[in-house]
This record gives C-alpha cells, sequence and structure tokens, in this order.
C-alpha cells in the first residue's frame, strides 16, 4: 500500500466519523446534564433536509449549515419542553421525535429529491495541502471535519475547566442536591438539549451537504443511533468520543477497502464490530471499577420535578 | 435499524391509511393497492414501481383509483397488507421478495382480494408472482463494461448474496468476459440495499483499487456520484440516474413494471385474472436500459446491438458453456440455463475472484 493509497484510507476514515463524531458530542453534553435523548436519528436527518433545501435555494454551504443546526435545534426544542418543563418520559419522547423527525424530513425535502450540488468546498493551503502523505489528511478537509474537532475541545474544555460545565455535570449526577443549592436544574438542561439538537442538526447537515451532497430520504441510515451508542461506548468523554468515532468509521471503511483490495475477511462480521466494541467497552468499563458499576450521569433519564 | 424503520412505517401507515380511508367508497371503482419497501422518492426501486401506479391511474382514471403504503419494513409488513385488503382493495401488489410470506398468510385470509407479488416463487390461488429479467440488462452493461475500461478492472458494489443479485454478477462478468477475457472483477458487499454514505465509501474503496468503471446493486446514486467526481464512468440502478451523474452514467436497468400493472388492473375488471408467474425481460418491455452514454458510438451501436439480440432471443447471457469457479461445468456447450438455475444461483461463474458470502 503506497503512501497515497494510505492517506486516502485515512482521509475517507475521517471523513466517515466526522457525523457520528458531531452527533455523538452533542448527546454526550446532554447525557451529561442526565437527560436521555432518543431522537438523535430524527434531529439528524432533519437537519440533513432542511440543510440540503436551504443550501439549494441560497447557493451558500454555510446558509444549508446553519439551518441544519437550526432544525436540530428547533426539534430538540420541541423535546426539550417535554422532557424538561413538562417532565414526560425521556424514552418515550425520545423515540418520538425520531419518527417527527423523519416523517418531517420526508416533507421538508419532498420537492429537494433529485437534485444535486457540489459538495462543500475542502481547505486548499497552497503549499500545504499538496504535501505528500499528510497534506490532504490534515490540511484538505473540510470546514464540517476541523469544526467537529474544534467541538472536542471546546467540550472537553468547558466540562472540565468552566464552572458552568462543573455546574451541568453536577446536574447530570443529582438534581435534587443541585437544586437544593440554588442551580437553575431545568434551564442547565433545556439549554444542553439544544445544543445537542443542533449538533445532531449539524451533522445531518454534513451528510446532505458534504459526505454525499444529495437528499434521499431516510439517508442517515441509522448513524443517529450508533452516535448514540458511541457516548456510552466513549463512557461520556469527548476524546474517546473521538477515538471511537474513529474506530467506528474506520471499522465500516477498513471492511470495504479490505473487500475491495479481495482480502478474504468476513464482511458481515466486520460491519457488526461497531456494536460488539461497544458491549466490549460496558464489560471493561464496568470491571475496571472497584465496586464495579456504571460510569453513567446517575441522574441520566431520571425526571425532575423541582416542587415536589 | 429495526427501531427506525419500525417508526417510519408507523407514520407511513397513518398517512397511508388516512389516505385509503378517505378514498373509501367512490363507488364502482376497482381499488388497487401497492405496498413499497422504500420510500417513493429513492429515484430507484420504489420510484419505478410508484410510477407504474401512477401509469396505471393515467390509463383508466374512471375504473380504477390507488393507494400505497410506502416504507414498509419486511418484518411488520402483515399488518400492512392486511389494512389494505380490509379497506376494500381488490387488487394488491407487494413489491419486495421480504413481503412473500406475510401475502401467501394474508392472501389465504381474503380470497377474493387478488395479490401479485413481486419477486418472489411462491404463488396460491389469489396470488400471482413476477420479476423481471434484470441479468439481460446486466450482461449488456458487463459487455461495455469490458470494451471501455482501459485498467481491465471493473467494480460492483453487492447488496445481499440473494440469488438475484449473484445471478447479476455472474451475467454481468460474461458479458464483461464476452468481449474481454482477462477482465477483473472486484466485489464488495455493503449489506444494505440503501445506505448514501456507505455506498460511497465502497465505491472510493473500489475506485482506489484501480477499478475505473462501477457497477452497483444498491438503490442510491452515491456510487454514481463518486465516479462523477473521480472522472469514472458507473451504471445506474433501477430508475435513469443520469441527473446525479451526467459526464459518469453509461446506462442505468431500469424496471418498468406499467404494462404489467395495467393488464393485471384490466384482467381483474374484465373477471380474467388467473394465479400464474410473470418473468419478463428486455424483449416484453419490462427491462429497459436508460439511453447509452458517454461511450464511443461504436460501443453504443454493438450495445444496441445486443440488446435486439436479447429481445429476439438469439443471445441468452447463461448460453454454455458457462464453468462454475471451481472449473465445473454448469450450462453445457449448445444449452442455456433453465429458468429455475437463473432463479436459485448461489454460486459464481468462473474468473470471479471472490468467496461467496453465505
Amino acid at each position: 500500500m503506497t503512501l497515497d493509497v494510505l492517506q486516502m484510507v485515512l482521509v475517507t476514515i475521517v471523513a466517515a466519523a466526522t457525523p457520528l463524531m458531531i452527533a455523538a458530542l452533542g448527546e454526550l453534553v446532554v447525557e451529561r446534564s442526565g437527560v436521555l435523548n432518543l431522537g438523535v436519528e430524527g434531529m439528524m436527518v432533519l437537519g440533513a433536509a432542511t440543510g440540503f433545501a436551504v443550501a439549494v435555494e441560497t447557493g451558500s454551504t454555510l446558509a444549508g449549515a446553519v439551518a441544519g443546526a437550526g432544525a436540530g435545534l428547533a426539534l430538540s426544542a420541541l423535546f426539550g419542553i417535554l422532557t424538561v418543563v413538562l417532565a414526560a418520559n425521556q424514552i418515550a419522547s425520545g423515540l418520538a421525535m425520531t419518527i417527527l423527525g423523519l416523517g418531517l424530513s420526508g416533507l421538508v425535502g419532498a420537492s429537494y429529491v433529485g437534485m444535486k450540488r457540489e459538495s462543500a468546498p475542502h481547505l486548499a493551503i497552497p503549499g500545504l495541502t499538496d504535501l505528500p502523505g499528510i497534506g490532504r489528511l490534515f490540511f484538505g478537509q473540510d470546514a464540517f471535519v476541523y469544526a467537529g474537532f474544534a467541538l472536542v475541545a471546546g467540550i472537553a474544555w468547558f466540562l472540565w475547566r468552566t464552572r458552568a460545565g462543573l455546574a451541568l455535570r453536577a446536574i447530570g449526577d443529582d438534581h435534587t442536591s443541585t437544586h437544593a443549592l440554588g442551580l437553575k436544574v431545568r434551564k442547565v438542561r433545556f439549554l444542553a438539549v439544544l445544543f445537542g439538537g443542533a449538533c445532531a442538526g449539524l451533522a445531518g447537515a454534513y451528510l446532505s451537504l458534504a459526505y454525499t451532497p444529495f437528499w434521499a430520504p431516510a439517508m442517515t441510515a441509522g448513524r443517529g443511533w450508533i452516535a448514540l451508542a458511541l457516548v456510552v461506548f466513549a463512557s461520556w468523554r469527548p476524546l474517546r468520543v473521538m477515538a471511537g468515532a474513529m474506530l467506528f468509521g474506520g471499522a465500516t471503511v477498513l471492511q470495504l477497502h479490505a473487500q475491495a483490495a479481495g482480502l478474504g475477511l468476513p464482511g458481515q462480521a466486520l460491519s457488526a464490530l461497531p456494536y460488539l466494541a461497544t458491549i466490549l467497552a460496558l464489560v471493561l468499563l464496568s470491571l475496571g471499577r472497584r465496586q464495579g458499576g456504571s460510569v453513567a450521569p446517575a441522574s441520566l433519564g431520571r425526571v425532575f420535578t423541582p416542587f415536589r | 435499524m429495526g427501531m427506525i424503520k419500525g417508526v417510519a412505517v408507523a407514520v407511513a401507515l397513518a398517512l397511508g391509511l388516512g389516505a385509503a380511508q378517505a378514498q373509501e367508497k367512490l363507488a364502482g371503482k376497482l381499488k388497487v393497492g401497492f405496498i413499497y419497501v422504500g420510500p417513493v422518492a429513492d429515484f430507484g426501486y420504489s420510484f419505478q414501481h410508484d410510477q407504474s401506479r401512477k401509469a396505471l391511474l393515467a390509463a383508466m382514471p374512471d375504473k380504477v383509483e390507488t393507494s400505497f403504503l410506502e416504507n414498509v419494513p419486511e418484518a411488520d409488513s402483515e399488518r400492512s397488507i392486511e389494512s389494505l385488503a380490509r379497506s376494500g382493495h381488490q387488487l394488491i401488489f407487494t413489491t419486495s421478495f421480504g413481503f412473500m410470506e406475510p401475502t401467501l398468510k394474508v392472501a389465504k385470509k381474503f380470497p377474493k382480494v387478488k395479490f401479485e407479488h413481486a419477486t418472489g416463487y411462491k404463488r396460491s390461488a389469489n396470488v400471482s408472482t413476477y420479476s423481471a429479467r434484470f441479468y439481460e440488462g446486466r450482461y449488456i452493461c458487463g459487455e461495455i463494461a469490458g470494451r471501455l475500461s482501459k485498467t481491465g478492472t471493473v467494480g460492483y458494489i453487492a447488496s445481499f448474496p440473494i440469488p438475484e443479485v449473484v445471478s447479476g454478477i455472474n451475467a454481468f462478468m460474461l458479458g464483461a468476459q464476452s468481449v474481454n477475457p482477462n477482465i477483473k472483477l472486484k466485489i464488495v458487499w455493503v449489506n444494505t440495499w440503501f445506505d448514501p454514505g456507505k455506498e460511497a465509501e465502497a465505491a472510493k474503496a473500489l475506485l482506489a483499487q484501480g477499478a475505473d468503471i462501477l457497477s452497483q446493486h444498491t438503490d442510491s446514486a452515491a456510487p454514481l456520484q463518486e465516479a462523477e467526481k473521480q472522472g469514472k464512468f458507473a451504471f445506474g440502478q433501477s430508475s435513469d440516474q443520469m441527473r446525479f451523474a451526467p459526464k459518469a452514467q453509461l446506462t442505468s436497468i431500469v424496471d418498468d413494471w406499467d404494462g404489467y400493472v395495467i393488464g393485471e388492473a384490466k384482467a381483474v375488471l374484465d373477471g380474467t385474472w388467473k394465479s400464474h408467474d410473470t418473468w419478463g425481460g428486455i424483449k416484453e418491455g419490462m427491462v429497459v436500459l436508460a439511453p447509452f452514454a458517454n461511450m464511443p458510438d461504436d460501443v453504443k451501436a454493438k450495445a444496441e446491438a445486443s440488446k435486439k439480440a436479447i429481445a429476439d432471443g438469439t443471445l441468452h447471457p447463461f448460453k454454455g458453456p458457462v464453468l462454475k469457479q471451481d472449473g465445473s461445468v454448469a450450462v453445457k456447450e449448445g444449452e442455456t440455463a433453465p429458468d429455475p438455475m437463473i432463479l436459485g444461483m448461489n454460486w459464481y461463474v468462473k474468473g470471479i475472484d471472490d468467496k461467496l458470502p453465505n
């Protein structure tokens, strides 16, 4: 395998990992605040449809990306009203958001099926992008990829280096005590839900604007669910989300390359690798702790009503 | 995955049933129902079936009315089929292989309703089956690829190892070998009918391995777009996908169900409908090739000639001698493969360097 082929494979792995990474980072913040949002797939697919529609109408990829994130945010606002304000069951509400998102995306995207546009522009720095072996990998990606990595750093910094981040994590671990201390549990959770929705929408917009630049119904093909698994796999840590996304994306891409190269690897088994890896990670995490148990935020999925 | 599909059908059902009920009792018309496995807007398999529904409506607007349910997962199709039967549909098309058992089950409960199941092999008194000889189109695609490939390597993106897909790969390879005996075929199994991202990755992997022409048995336009981006060529799937890749699409195997659907509806109206099996190809107009493009005139002329030869029966893609991978004879010299062999094909022809997943 020559250096250029190796680079090409790495570039495709990063491209395959980016939507998983962005959606999972958003969900990580949501879950760290104690809310389980199973509507990621719906928010993602709605972001893909809206992003593509707006990009076609305005001719601007940036406007499309912003609109995609906005669509995810709008749907997550509905989820937030249901679960945070009205204290409805999070699992049922999240699943409802996935149904709604898939339905709405079909509606939004209906008149854009079969259209195509150029994919989002890639960075091109004369001298750097042409570097053999590493140029395209580091200096030739599109803006979504760089945004994804910036999010990793930003979220890691926010959660562990700021007061607000500490408050968010504390709320996710014990909403009753933090409420008693005077922290605004519902406000923080609602904002976290909005952030997660915007990330899911952005990840969807990446699919329809950069990855495969067209809109087709249900084009997310389950990536929202993989992002949910990824958060668990990463034990709610941003850097591990990044590593996990590369692993999950890499497993898919590498097995396709292995087939094309004629290496006799069983494709079906490799397709199941991300899920097996998640289960393995859960087992290892559980064994690694002295008393066993989960590293999940302690209040994850539990509804909070302050006046009871 | 199962969950999203289930969710999608819940929505589709809600919408579809609403439509079905609204149309009920428009007295005197034949109600024809359609069940699709994908979205009608997939610009592929389900889209082509929906085109036939529209053609039926256009052909006999005062005699029929139609409704459809889209995105119906195969595991949950029985309920959907039954809902159509219950709401007074007298002719129901179930258009995916996986709907076979549910169709037969519902058909037993509603003996007066006529059912039409696409690509299956089980029939009963009120269940007909129909399919198209897609392999005929694939043979011609193979010939074109054999003539045009500069690297001598062609990529094939395959979905699931079922006979329809395997016979397509074999026909494609035999077509390619007929003009270039040394042609290499690289196959990638993606284990999905529709995942644009994964299909694009498979296309990239094949192109990186030296393939300069791609063929696919999956439903999205992503591989075509990837070929277009890299200045390579590809064949479309199920419908004409020229709009996605005007510089890359050589042709596309288009499913044309219009004539069949209209004919069956007529038979029900005339009272002459009987359970039967139909397997039509280029001759019957069920398999249509999108206009040949992006190739020199002589290649185009030869493809047209093959199309004619297949239609008039002088060319058969599985004409002997056909050898299996291990060199054993599958079809003897002077014979052609019988239909049951093609319908149950689970082996590769000689020259394919890949192991068939099981």
